[in-house]
């Protein structure tokens, strides 16, 4: 057992290095900050010298060498843009992308599987096939464009909404969420909706697949021949089973919507780390670049681990597999 | 209950019930383009972290909306010899914290400020080569090497700090509020990166009274997403208005905007340095020598583009053709100097008198994320001149790619470009500064021609534009940055200008701006009409 983990650990450890250096070189050979954040009027000798501040007049080879030894050390380098650690101002914005994907997940599920055990369990009706025919158009439309016209209707025509950014925030376990005041709430809404919208057209379809075929299943009938009501027919013994997919894809696609919120987070000026990531590349702030892309490849080398430590608990043949190989 | 009481009572719920907005008439909630990436004004010497320094800090000069020069903490400035100038300072300003502005403050803050650790872009530029010497409290010599007519912009481009506060204090003390304290209409209160800023007002502040108790600064990057906020009443005011819903704005009654003319001239810079240029060739693609050495080439091109087109079309009308490095009423702007007519005939003519008369190939570089609608100016321009002859390509590139290139692409750094469409806002608000950075000749050791990137050369502009630079006298200064920009544009067309932006702000109905020069947006500038 100990064997296999040190060995996917030692894999681990070789992707993360791997991407590290696909990430470094990537980023350092598009473009130059120089001409992003010098002041246009500046003359050569004070551009020389940002340069060299910053380090861009040595090798890439020897950069790299730097930005790896200090990696090692949890300093993923200094925003060029704000001179503070990268590995803060990101964390710094984790809290409202976490919130904002969170809330668009719960959305997802208390919206999306009602209308699709509804249209599971009645395929043929009219409400089943609008709530169908909707689906379609929430996996479609594109994100910023829906988003626009939210802001449109519901901001602009409606007055219900406020059109952009995040509201009041309150403190939990010293961290400032924006779910915990009305203000924010109602400053939430909207993103929120926005980032959900494709994934709750999937739960529908999951969910109404799942109904389908469960429906016919021997159980759900005993059931009923058990006389039981058809309330608990559907809460307990079909939800329970077509719940099953319906997570295990959920959990595959959270990571998807932290990703997804970079467009719904520009466009309701949401302050995350996607707009952060946006606003860094726009103005080429590599340290920012290269520490966020780090830290999504390490949170799904870490998933990935566990997930593989985990199968190899419930089914011994894959560590044998891999002893043998 | 007597009818006067029952009248109160009604007027009482009536007052409660009037929204809150109302009551508060003297916040200012504003959506901005950009955010600074510091409050310390000292640390990044960029449009975003200037225009917030305006707010919180003053200087010893202040270049009103029009970038002219107006007494700020200094009262009066002159140079005394041809190596020093006085300056008299403000007596009775006070910090927002209460302690009194005194020469001290001065001379801090001209040690502190081009020594700003790791600074992106460092205020050294306006303060290399000169000392500040205290003589008493409220009067300061600066001292240069050589002379120095340019003082008075230089100075008014840093922010004055407090000594006391800001002794030994880092860009993140200025962040927290710790160490920023100013004398400007505004009191720092708080800054959330990427979300809001909060001001309130300073109600001692030296200058005109200010009108705002409180201003909250919300950045919106993306351009609808402001004009929905504004139009939805979560802002009063916005900058940046972009110009295809400039229209729709005008025709709405609850907005109203400001516009006003920039100092930022839209230009073509042409290789006019490699014998063997890499985007022009002969028609079939066979090498030929580089036609935009050519200054007849160059004015054929210069007629070929009808910029009041452009102008129309592409700008939307938000703009105004050009024909020099700055528009009318800016120093050193020459009154000879028109826009060049749009002539293809012409154009023709002298392409077939240089030597090509049945014209040439070429690629126009430009940006398509930095100046107003750049990307289509290029393909407007790219048309125009192939309907003369010369089969131009239009490629456009995201600035972070594009500028690197442009500047420095190509082998031993030198541009790689041929012809490249670019812009130029003049910081000190008067022509020397094009002047040198775009038309002098590349000079490295003197900081001359650093944004020269079609490396026009030519002695006597060089030695017009020295001449200016160590002119003290006024007058003469500027009859020789006309006589420089008539020669380096008007004759040889160093550069061939296109236009000066339009910029816009909008807010709702009786909320106005000051449309400044300078593209800033400085919040005492906003007013109510009351």
């Amino acid at each position: 057992m100990s064997v296999f983990i040190i060995r996917r650990l030692m894999q681990s450890v070789l992707v993360v290095w791997i991407m590290s250096l696909l990430v470094f070189v990537g980023v350092n050979i598009v473009g130059d900050p120089v001409d992003m954040l010098v002041n246009p009027e500046a003359d050569q000798a004070e551009i020389e010298r940002f340069i060299k501040d910053l380090g861009l007049d040595r090798p890439l080879h020897e950069q790299y060498w730097y930005f790896l030894l200090n990696a090692l050390k949890g300093d993923l380098g200094n925003s060029f843009i704000f001179n503070q650690p990268a590995l803060k101002l990101i964390v710094q914005r984790i809290p409202a992308t976490f919130e904002l994907a969170i809330v668009a997940l719960l959305m997802a599920i208390i919206v999306g599987i009602p209308l699709g055990v509804y249209a599971g369990l009645k395929p043929d009706g009219k409400i089943s096939k609008t709530i169908m025919a909707t689906s379609i158009l929430g996996f479609s439309l594109p994100t910023f464009w829906v988003g626009m016209m939210m802001i449109m209707v519901f901001a602009v025509m409606l007055g219900w909404s406020p059109s952009y950014g995040r509201g009041e925030t309150a403190s939990l376990f010293g961290i400032e969420f924006s779910f915990l005041t009305w203000n924010g709430l109602r400053h939430l809404f909207l993103p929120a909706l926005n980032l959900s919208l494709f994934k709750m057209s999937l739960v529908i379809r999951l969910a109404r697949a799942g109904t389908r075929e469960v429906v016919h299943q021997d159980y759900i009938k005993f059931a009923r021949a058990k006389g039981l009501s058809q309330n608990r027919i559907i809460f307990v013994h079909l939800m329970k089973n077509i719940m099953i997919p319906v997570v295990t894809v959920l959990g595959l696609e959270f990571g998807g919507l932290i990703a997804f919120s970079v467009v719904t987070e520009t466009v309701f000026s949401w302050p995350g780390m996607g707009k952060l990531i946006i606003d860094a590349l726009n103005n080429l702030d590599r340290p920012v670049v290269v520490a966020y892309l780090m830290i999504i490849v390490v949170i799904f080398v870490v998933i990935n681990l566990v997930v593989d430590v985990l199968y190899s608990i419930l089914d011994p043949r894959v560590r044998l597999q891999d002893l043998k190989g | 209950m007597s009818f006067n009481k029952k009248l109160n009572a009604v007027m009482l719920a009536a007052a409660m019930s009037l929204p809150a907005s109302a009551l508060l008439a003297a916040d200012l909630k504003v959506g901005m383009n950009a955010e600074p990436s510091a409050i310390d004004p000292h640390y990044h010497n960029l449009g975003p972290n200037n225009q917030m320094a305006q707010n919180i800090f003053s200087r010893l000069i202040e270049q009103d909306e029009k970038q002219r020069l107006n007494p700020g903490l200094a009262l009066s400035w002159k140079p005394v010899d041809d190596l020093t100038w006085e300056f008299k300072l403000r007596k009775g300003v006070k910090f927002h914290d209460g302690t009194p502005f005194t020469a001290d403050d001065v001379i801090f803050t001209f040690e502190r400020a081009p020594n700003v650790p790791n600074s992106p872009s460092s205020f050294a530029t306006y303060i290399k080569g000169k000392t500040a010497i205290k003589i008493d409290d409220f009067t300061v010599h600066f001292k240069t090497a050589k002379p120095f007519p340019l003082m008075p912009q230089d100075v008014s481009n840093v922010s004055i700090i407090s000594k006391k506060t800001a002794e030994g204090a880092t860009t993140a003390d200025f962040n927290s509020g710790k160490a920023t304290n100013g004398t400007g209409p505004f009191k720092f209160v708080k800054w959330v990166p990427g979300d809001v800023i909060e001001l309130v007002k300073n109600p001692t502040y030296w200058g005109e009274p200010v009108e705002w108790d409180r201003v909250t600064i919300k950045t919106i990057k993306s351009g609808p997403g402001r004009v929905a906020a504004l139009l939805a009443g979560d802002v009063d005011f916005i900058d940046n208005v972009p110009p295809t819903d400039i229209s729709r704005l005008k025709k709405e009654s609850k907005v109203q905007l400001s516009q006003g003319i920039s100092n930022r001239v839209i230009y073509l810079h042409l290789d006019q340095f490699r014998d063997d240029t890499p985007f022009a060739t002969a028609k079939d693609g066979s090498k030929i020598k580089n036609p935009l050495l050519d200054v007849r080439v160059r004015r054929a091109i210069s007629k070929s583009i009808n910029r009041d087109l452009i102008v129309e079309r592409v700008m939307e009308g938000v703009a105004i053709p050009a024909g020099q490095l700055l528009p009318g009423g800016f120093f050193g702007v020459s009154p000879n100097i028109s826009p060049e007519k749009y002539d293809p005939t012409g154009a023709k003519k002298l392409l077939a008198e240089a030597g090509y008369p049945d014209g040439f190939k070429l690629t126009i570089h430009g940006p398509n994320d930095r100046y107003i609608n750049d990307a289509k100016i290029a393909e407007a321009i790219a048309q125009m001149l192939s309907a003369v002859g010369i089969a131009t390509t239009p490629v456009t590139m995201p600035k972070s790619v594009y500028f690197k290139r442009a500047s420095s692409g190509g082998p031993d750094k030198s541009p790689e470009f041929s012809f490249v469409l670019v812009g130029w806002g003049s910081g000190t608000g008067e022509a020397s500064s094009p002047l040198k950075s775009l038309l002098h000749t590349y000079d490295k050791s003197q900081g001359f021609g650093a944004a020269n990137r079609g490396r026009h050369s030519d002695k006597a502009t060089d030695a017009l534009i020295e001449d200016a630079l160590a002119t003290v006298d006024d007058k003469a200064r500027e009859a020789l940055l006309i006589k420089a920009t008539e020669l380096a544009v008007g004759q040889r067309l160093g550069i061939i200008p296109l236009h000066y932006q339009v910029n816009t702000w909008a807010a709702r109905k009786g909320i106005s701006y000051k449309a400044r020069t300078d593209e800033r947006t400085v919040l005492n500038l906003v007013s109510s009409s009351k």
